[in-house]
Order: structure tokens, then C-alpha cells, then sequence
């Protein structure tokens, strides 16, 4: 803590300014050697999407029972993440959390990007995604309706509310920056920003405008938030089969989410601080700050995941028994006791004791707990499709290479996103960070 | 096992109102329906490599259970085909209506409005959908046996038992022709056609002389897996034993 370099707060306005624009200047070789890796992973998942679109079906690992695979995981997860955004943005914004303001749009860039990712995820994991507008309700000379009873189709309407919601959320703090950089350049690249500014001129009704609204969109997206997770949860929870029908499963995956939300935000935010050198913006502080929300969320997430097995097991119910006993002690029982271990038990002792709390601590707990989670995805979705009521339907799944491409593909899809978001706009949002120096 | 809660129940709707009883006292366990089905409704053949990773197709199959210890084993079989519930949980789910049930209480499949999201599939109790992970082929001359009346699924789509839709369409323009009722009977799905030990009755259960109807009415009458509420309108006579 004592070897950082002292607080900007002190510094004056204009060199924050200058400094935070400076990074988004110019591109390191370093810097497009990751864009470049980045860009060949997507290239390949791309071509096993269409290999997939192509070919059948039959390239995943799919099959009778197990109908549904990486895909879902990977959608749940990505939705998941996204709460990133949310919590840190618009709880602290509304709590009035001083620290919060480095990070806010780091987080905000987190929602939209994972919910890029996680809405493309349905698409993919439909057969004949050429289709797919037949979910949506267009008007049609036959008077065919998508079906407003299926879970499914909630998602649809829900994902589509938070993507623009959250692309809203993003985009209003990034005005006065934009304002800002179109002021500082010149030629095509100060009318494309001043267009973006929607004419910002800085004026106090201006201010007063953006902090209404943005008081607005943060209850708005709060709410949005926790029903999209409660929606996805539905995808389970309304089903018939034994082990996905649990009430609990809303708000367990409304506290997963942003635990892996935290998580995720974390990861981002040691990567930005050692790629763009933010060692001055993103300090032990915020480290140690979100790592305490880490120990929270994996306390809460415990809570409902104890919750959770306890009453199935105890219940003993003969449909549900087998699912549970494969995820606990049978195949996946190592898996299992994995996740346990990256949820709770890492973040509990590095991050909980605070003597061992510090940035590499909690970004390490951070990793283990984004592989936890999607590995709780996975065990919600595939053990209970392994075990369907009649035995002689059991069965077992394991992933292609074409999954493992597509699901892999993702998560270069987000770097990338990420690594083209911190050149076109200020990682940090300025305005807010001088408003927060001032304040303190 | 719960009781039969809904037999002598009359479902709402018009006649007919399918419905079908499995003898599990007659059944052999012969496969013989099994065949049948998959002659009559181009049901494609997976191929080893397929079948071993768990993809063969069987809108009908004959489940097995084994009672007792080796030598004094006892095995029941029971045919498992779409049961055609009044209650079906793959309907809701589906988001673009590709399956619902019909005035004549059958659930049926659209399979051109399939966008392959699998999710009733996965909400099917019974799992008896099935999903066409590759388009099927059939090598010559083994395409000129395909059955006109049932389309060929394509590669993307899930597909199950019909109870021989097409036969009761046949049965009925038949009975048109001749310019008079259904009579039990008319209608013979394939399976229970092909049955050997005349196991499986079907016909209209608002008509109360039909075949499928007494069945119904029997106190060995029983759904499976009643306690889920799907109501199915497969009946199974258990065993009296």
C-alpha cells in the first residue's frame, strides 16, 4: 500500500485530464498483439458456429437425455456477469459510495459487453438460428404469435430491456467525456465525438439533466437487473423436471450473478491496471473494497447453495435423489467440491483474513470464483438433465470441440470488446473522477 | 403407485378423444412395435456411432425392468410412447408454438415451425422427444420404402410419436366415403397393428363401448408417473400378480 504513488486527488484537474487521455492514444505492440490473439480465437469459434450451422446439429456434444449443454452454461454465465455493471454502479451510485467513481465505467462496459455475448448465446444454441425472428412478435399475414407462456421467450423481452437499459446506463457518464475529447481533436474525429456529445456544452441545467437521469436509470436498471436473473432462473425453475423445479432458484441466481459479477469486475480491473498503467486510479482501496463485497456475496451464495442441496437431499424425493447424487458424489462429485472449494473456501481465508488481503489475493479469489460459478452453471443445468424420471432415459453428455471453441471464443470476444472500448473511450470517466477529487 | 386418477373421467373436447391402453400382463417385451414405428413413420436409423453416444431414435421403446436376484429374476417390460397428456409440459414451454395439443387431444408437432431450441425435450417426463442432429438419409434403395403420408424430418427439429396421425386422417376419409361414423377400431396406429399379443388397444374414449374405453375403466388402469399431473392418455394395465 505505502509504495503506490500518491493519490491524484492532489494533483490538479488539467493533469488528470491529460493524463487518462493520453492512454487512450496510440497503439503498443503489446497492444495489438492481444487484439490480434483475440481476434484469431473469435475467428476460429466463428468458423465452429458456422461449421456447426453447416453440418448439423450433431456436432456438439449433445445427445438424448441431455439436450441442453455448454451453450445455456455459457449463456447463464455471461447474463450473470453482466451484473457487474449493475451493483457497482447503480447500488453505489444510489448509496453515494465516494470510492466508486474509478470504477463505474469499467463496470458498465462489463453489462453491455457480457450481454452482447450471453444474448448472442441463444442463437447459437438453437438448431436453425435463421429462424430465430420467429421468436419475436411481428406482425404476419397468418397471425402467428411467439408463445408468451415460454420462459424462453421472457428471456427474449428481458435480455433485450437490460441491453438497451445498460446501453444507457453506459452512455449517459460518457457524455461530458465525449464533450471533452471533441474538444481536445481535431478533423473526422471531432465531429464524430461532438455528434456523440449530443451538443454537451457543460451548462448547469446540462449537469442538473444527467444527474437526474442518471439517478433514474440507476433504480431502473436495479430492478431490471434482478428480474433478468430471476427470468433466466425461470428457464429451470418453471420445468418440470424434478431437480430444476426449486423456488429458491430466483434469487440464487440473482446472488450468483453478482457474486460472479464482482468477480469479474475485479479480473477486468487488474488487467486494465497493469495494461494501461492505472496503478495511481485503481488502487489497493478498491481492491481491498470489492474483495470485502467478494466475502459477502460468497457468504450469501453459500447460504442459498446450503439451502439449496439441504432440502433436496432431506426431502429425499425419489425424482430428484439421482440427479442429486450424481453432482454430490458421482461424476460430477469432484467438480462439485471444486466449486465449493474456488466460492467459498478461496475467497473466504485470502480475502476474509485480513492479513492476507491484498490486490493479488483478491484478484486470484476473483479468478477462482469466475471459474466456480460457471461451474455451478454447469452443474445446475447438466446433472438433472442426466437423471430425467425414467431410467431407462438416463444418459451422460461431454462437450466437442466445437462447444469448447464457441465457449472459449467468448470469453476472447470480451477481451476484445474490452480492448477496443479503452481506445475509443476514457476508461475512467473523467468528469466523475475530478467531481470525487473535489468532494474529498 | 398412485391410483388411476383419471380414469372414467371424460376429458373436455369433442369426439374423438384418442386415447390408449397398454396390456403390460400381455406385453412380451418382442420389439415388434418398436419396428413397426419405425417403418411407418420414417424413423431414420442412427447407425452405430450415433446410437452409442445416446442418439438412436425410438418414438416408441420397450423399457425394461428387472425384479429380484439372478436365477429367480423377474422382468417387466412396458412400451413407452408420446403420452399425449392433457397436461403435456412440453407445450408451454415451446416459444414459437411448435407443439400443442389438438381438438382431438393429440399432441402434435409442428415440425416446420421447430426453430430447435429442444427445451420441451428437456421438460418431457417421459423423454420420448426426439431431435434430428443430422438431416437423415437413407441409401438406396431403402429411400423407396418411406411412407408418403409421413414427412421426413430435417436435420434441426424435434420429432416424436404422432399417434399415427395420418392413419386416423386415412380412417376418416375412409369412414367419409362410405358416408358413415367412426366405428372402434377404424383406427389402428402402427404399433398396435404390429402387436403380436394384442397388448395395446386405441380408439376414442367418449365412446363408452370402445375398446379403449373398458380398458380405461379397469381397476388395473394407470397412468405413468401420475403424481407429475401431465395427465397422459396412454393407460398401462398393470400386471395381476
Amino acid at each position: 500500500m505505502t509504495t503506490e504513488a500518491p493519490l491524484p486527488a492532489h494533483a490538479d484537474h488539467a493533469r488528470v485530464r491529460d493524463d487518462l487521455l493520453a492512454r487512450m492514444a496510440g497503439a503498443s505492440g503489446r497492444y495489438l498483439a492481444a487484439v490480434a490473439l483475440c481476434g484469431a480465437v473469435v475467428a476460429w469459434a466463428l468458423f465452429a458456429w458456422a461449421y456447426q450451422i453447416r453440418g448439423g446439429f450433431g456436432h456438439t456434444g449433445l445427445r438424448r437425455p441431455v439436450y441442453w449443454g455448454v451453450y445455456i452454461v455459457s449463456f447463464v454465465f455471461w447474463i450473470g456477469i453482466s451484473h457487474a455493471g449493475t451493483l457497482i454502479s447503480a447500488i453505489l451510485r444510489l448509496t453515494g459510495a465516494g470510492w466508486r467513481k474509478p470504477v463505474t465505467r469499467a463496470a458498465e462496459a462489463i453489462t453491455v459487453f457480457c450481454l452482447m455475448i450471453g444474448g448472442l448465446f441463444p442463437l447459437i444454441h438453437i438448431s436453425r438460428p435463421w429462424l430465430f425472428y420467429w421468436m419475436l412478435p411481428y406482425p404476419n399475414e397468418r397471425y402467428l404469435w411467439p408463445n408468451f407462456r415460454s420462459p424462453l421467450f421472457w428471456d427474449l423481452a428481458a435480455i433485450l430491456t437490460y441491453l438497451a437499459g445498460s446501453a444507457i446506463f453506459l452512455y449517459l457518464p460518457l457524455i461530458p467525456d465525449l464533450a471533452e475529447i471533441a474538444e481536445r481533436s481535431s478533423g473526422l474525429k471531432r465531429k464524430a465525438y461532438r455528434a456523440l456529445s449530443l451538443g454537451w456544452t457543460g451548462s448547469s441545467r446540462q449537469w442538473q439533466a444527467l444527474e437526474r437521469s442518471m439517478k433514474l436509470m440507476a433504480l431502473v436498471i436495479l430492478a431490471i437487473a434482478v428480474s433478468v436473473h430471476s427470468v433466466v432462473a425461470s428457464d429451470f425453475s418453471m420445468s418440470v423436471n424434478p431437480a430444476w423445479h426449486s423456488t429458491i432458484f430466483a434469487p440464487y441466481f440473482v446472488v450468483g450473478a453478482i457474486f460472479s459479477g464482482i468477480a469479474a469486475l475485479v479480473v477486468v480491473m487488474a488487467v486494465l491496471r497493469k495494461l494501461m498503467r492505472l496503478e495511481n486510479y485503481l488502487r489497493e482501496e478498491h481492491f481491498s473494497k470489492l474483495g470485502k463485497l467478494l466475502v459477502l456475496m460468497s457468504l450469501v451464495w453459500l447460504y442459498f447453495t446450503f439451502s439449496e442441496h439441504l432440502t433436496a437431499w432431506y426431502g429425499n424425493r425419489p425424482l430428484e435423489m439421482p440427479a442429486l447424487h450424481l453432482k454430490e458424489r458421482g461424476a460430477y462429485g469432484a467438480l462439485f467440491w471444486a466449486m465449493v472449494a474456488c466460492n467459498f473456501a478461496l475467497p473466504f481465508v485470502l480475502v476474509g483474513i485480513r492479513g492476507l488481503r491484498s490486490i493479488p489475493t483478491v484478484v486470484a479469489s476473483s479468478v477462482a470464483v469466475l471459474a466456480g460459478m460457471w461451474l455451478e452453471r454447469f452443474l445446475i443445468v447438466i446433472p438433472a438433465l442426466e437423471r430425467p424420471p425414467l431410467p431407462s432415459a438416463w444418459g451422460a453428455y461431454a462437450p466437442s470441440w466445437v462447444e469448447v471453441s464457441i465457449g472459449a471464443g467468448t470469453f476472447a470476444a470480451m477481451a476484445l470488446l474490452y480492448l477496443l472500448f479503452v481506445k475509443a473511450f476514457p476508461i475512467i470517466a473523467i468528469w466523475e473522477y475530478e467531481d470525487g477529487a473535489s468532494a474529498s | 403407485m398412485p391410483d388411476n386418477q383419471d380414469a372414467g373421467q371424460q376429458p373436455a373436447g369433442p369426439s374423438p378423444q384418442w386415447a390408449m391402453a397398454i396390456d403390460l400382463d400381455r406385453c412380451t417385451g418382442c420389439e415388434a412395435c418398436v419396428v413397426a414405428c419405425a417403418a411407418e413413420n420414417n424413423v431414420p436409423v442412427a447407425g452405430p456411432d450415433q446410437a452409442a453416444l445416446g442418439r438412436a431414435k425410438h418414438w416408441i421403446r420397450i423399457d425394461r425392468y428387472y425384479e429380484g436376484e439372478f436365477p429367480n429374476i423377474k422382468v417387466r417390460h412396458r412400451p413407452v410412447l408420446c403420452q399425449h397428456c392433457d397436461e403435456a409440459p412440453c407445450e408451454p414451454v415451446c416459444p414459437v408454438y411448435a407443439t400443442y395439443q389438438n381438438a382431438e387431444g393429440l399432441n402434435v408437432q409442428i415440425y416446420n415451425r421447430c426453430i430447435g431450441t429442444r427445451y420441451c425435450a428437456n421438460n418431457c417426463p417421459y423423454s420420448v422427444r426426439f431431435f434430428t442432429w443430422f438431416a437423415p438419409e437413407w441409401e438406396e434403395p431403402l429411400d423407396l420404402q418411406l411412407n408418403p403420408d409421413v414427412s421426413v424430418r430435417p436435420a434441426g427439429v424435434v420429432e416424436k410419436c404422432t399417434f399415427c396421425a395420418h392413419r386416423i386422417k386415412r380412417a376418416k376419409l375412409a369412414a367419409d366415403e362410405e358416408g358413415r361414423p367412426l366405428r372402434d377400431g377404424d383406427v389402428q396406429p402402427a404399433c398396435v397393428q404390429s402387436c403380436p399379443a394384442e397388448a395395446m388397444t386405441f380408439g376414442d374414449r367418449t365412446d363408452p363401448g370402445s375398446k379403449v374405453a373398458r380398458a380405461i375403466g379397469s381397476a388395473r388402469a394407470e397412468q405413468l408417473l401420475p403424481e407429475l399431473g401431465a395427465k397422459p392418455r396412454v393407460f398401462y394395465l398393470q400386471k395381476a400378480d
